[in-house]
């Protein structure tokens, strides 16, 4: 990892392994069901004891998204959502809570707005960095020279495929934390998190991750407790988008305060 | 030296790389590994070979069409008749390679996406003949609009998945053929289809389709002892025409063209053919060639020497990917007979090096054809005329100079 101290997701995840515990992680698609909800959602998700925000970017070729994921981030860009909208987005969620927040995008849409440029918006609204789920360190020069000059944090994802010299590239080029894939597959709610998360883990440590954050599955509080014994982080994102899909702000607050006490130390 | 045929990736200038998941990179790892070990493998080779003798009909012929090159103006057009092959159209090229390459790497599972479905019987029947278990993902419009090849699919043992999200076309099928991956990625072999994706995609399917193009090249030299002036090729993903190209990149006589149903683009896209002796992967950054867009509008014609680009008008491939980011979806057209570009000028006339194909521009705008057209056609110029357009203009469609139109199937 390189100075982490400048990451705005290192420190909040540091504080809560001070605590003793580790961070939980949420996803929600900005844009979904509307602009204006998504980002009253986000700040439900961040009042509600979620420690760093995950604001999907949606695109239409969501290769690493289940269908949870893909028919929300699909309904965000049927009502319209444009890129140049999650900029303000960001800004508005800054505005109402001091959680950092992380946009997960897909690269096409990166590179189709420009590298530079992205970085610099995200930077000026008060965004903490990337998840880059189809962009891997070797194709990702021009991203981490931006995300650098922008001072943002680059994640980039772990595979229990991944050879070892991949995860300590993985962990070279990312800041922040590492996406720590759980399963081979896609997002999506399963009923157990798969034993490969915590070998993943154990893998990573070996060459120096400062931050593992377990994502893929992860949908009950006794699934974050379960992945926080080993990781620094869990992800979750179907389960809130299912909640928000379903119960609306309420409920999303309900399932977040639920979620969020699986992080607490009894 | 150095030659764009020698290009081996993963970068073609700006285009190539790999933006997939990092799950997926070690197979793509064990399959370039393996690919190339196969590519200097003679045994390999031979059995490749053996099978396009004795299960595709290699070599196809060449057909010439002399009343219908009255009819186009005069040009002697001769065809490439991949229609003839097995499954009946060119993708058993590639497939039959994946396939033997699918089972020296132990995989028991292959996954295809597909648009029309030419793609997807070619995968159905190597898995078939491999006693491998298929699945082909083919998106939902696509598989009302070609209930005939879904059945064939089926006979054939295939699972045909509807793909319901999204546009319900081949970018999607796309989408779930790559989730599907990424997650059966240890017993599964992904059989893409054309000259995209990650690498080793686009070097592999390229390197297995180029015998077109080296039995064209030789078979009209015998024809006619020279070579074409022209070679023209429909697009859809681009493997059919990197197919027929491919054999033609260094002799700079050659003039390559190719044509893309369906165009909604207000320009051509002229790329130039590298000089023999510049390097074929360039330090300038890759562009994301999985399914992607590279240009927000891609531009889908070809260009005419002459400045004059005939353009069809905005109408969808069927099944073709839609450019990222847009969210409406033009209605696919069935259009029968359309007249496409014409774009052939005398040799004499045309500086060899400035005007090229939308090779490799494609890898990065489009996923895989969808309406594969069965034949890739060599033009002999000496036309002067052109077929008058099937509405509106007359008189004026006729250009001085020497053309070569040439119909399409949509």
């Amino acid at each position: 990892m390189i100075d982490s101290s400048t990451s705005k997701v290192s420190r909040a995840i540091t504080a809560r392994k001070d605590a003793g515990s580790g961070a939980v992680i949420g996803y929600l698609p900005v844009g979904f069901p509307t602009l204006q909800t998504s980002i009253d959602a986000a700040v439900t998700l961040a009042t509600n004891g979620i420690d760093v925000l995950e604001l999907g970017l949606p695109y239409s070729d969501p290769v690493m998204d289940g269908p949870v994921i893909q028919a929300a981030t699909q309904r965000a860009l049927a009502e319209g959502f444009r890129v140049r909208e999650l900029f303000p987005a960001v800004r508005e969620i800054v505005s109402q809570t001091d959680v950092p927040i992380v946009v997960m995008t897909y690269w096409n849409p990166v590179s189709q707005y420009g590298a530079q440029r992205f970085a610099d918006d995200l930077s000026a609204a008060g965004g903490a960095g990337l998840i880059t789920p189809d962009l891997i360190p070797d194709e990702a020069a021009e991203w981490i020279a931006a995300a650098d000059r922008a001072d943002l944090d680059r994640v980039f994802l772990a595979a229990p495929s991944s050879s070892d010299a991949r995860l300590r590239q993985a962990v070279e080029a990312s800041r922040g934390f590492v996406y720590t894939v759980s399963t081979m597959g896609i997002t999506g709610a399963r009923s157990d998190v798969d034993a490969a998360a915590a070998t993943l883990v154990a893998r990573l440590r070996e060459v120096g991750v400062e931050n593992a954050c377990v994502g893929l599955g992860i949908s009950t509080a006794q699934q974050v407790r379960e992945v926080l014994a080993y990781a620094d982080g869990a992800i979750i994102g179907s389960a809130f988008v299912r909640a928000l899909a379903e119960g609306g702000l309420e409920h999303l607050a309900a399932v977040a305060s639920d979620m969020a006490s699986g992080s607490r130390v009894s | 030296m150095t030659t764009l045929r020698d290009a081996v990736g993963p970068y073609f200038g700006e285009f190539g790389g790999r933006f997939v998941p990092e799950s997926l990179v070690a197979a793509l790892d064990e399959l370039d590994e393996a690919y190339r070990a196969a590519a200097v493998d003679p045994e390999f080779q031979a059995e490749l070979a053996a099978l396009h003798k004795t299960y595709t009909g290699r070599p196809s012929i060449i057909t010439e069409v002399p009343r219908f090159a009255e009819h186009a103006g005069g040009a002697r057009i001769i065809l490439k008749r991949e229609d003839l092959n097995h499954t009946g159209s060119h993708k058993i090229n590639n497939v039959l390679g994946q396939a033997l390459l699918a089972r020296k790497l132990g995989k028991t599972r292959l996954i295809a996406e597909t648009g029309a479905g030419q793609h997807g019987v070619a995968t159905a029947t190597a898995a078939a003949l491999f006693g491998m278990e298929c699945v082909v993902y083919m998106g939902e419009v696509d598989t009302e609009r070609q209930a005939l090849n879904v059945a064939r699919m089926r006979l054939l043992g295939a699972e045909v998945i509807p793909v319901a999200t999204g546009s319900r076309t081949l970018k999607d099928a796309i989408n779930d053929a790559l989730r599907d991956w990424v997650s059966s990625v240890e017993t599964t072999h992904y059989v893409l289809g054309t000259v995209a994706g990650p690498h080793p995609f686009p070097t592999m399917v390229r390197d297995f389709h180029k015998i077109i193009g080296e039995e064209a090249r030789q078979q009209v030299l015998d024809l006619t002892g020279a070579l074409p002036d022209i070679v023209t090729a429909c697009i859809g993903g681009g493997s059919n025409a990197i197919g027929i190209f491919d054999a033609f990149l260094d002799d700079a006589s050659v003039e390559l063209y190719g044509f893309e149903a369906g165009a909604m683009a207000s320009s051509p896209v002229d790329t130039p053919r590298p000089s023999p002796s510049a390097a074929p992967a360039s330090c300038r950054a890759p562009s994301p060639t999985s399914c992607k867009t590279k240009t927000a509008r891609p531009s889908r014609a070809t260009r005419s020497p002459r400045g004059s680009t005939i353009l069809p008008s905005g109408r969808s491939t069927p099944g073709s990917p839609r450019s990222a980011g847009s969210t409406t979806s033009p209605s696919p057209t069935k259009t029968p007979w359309r007249r496409s570009g014409c774009s052939a000028a005398r040799r004499a006339s045309s500086r060899p090096s400035s005007r090229r194909t939308p090779w490799p521009a494609r890898s990065a705008s489009a996923a895989t054809g969808a309406q594969e057209r069965p034949s890739s056609s060599l033009c002999r110029a000496g036309a002067t005329k052109t077929w008058p357009a099937p509405a509106a203009t007359s008189e004026s469609s006729t250009r001085r100079g020497s053309s070569c139109d040439r119909l399409q199937y949509q």
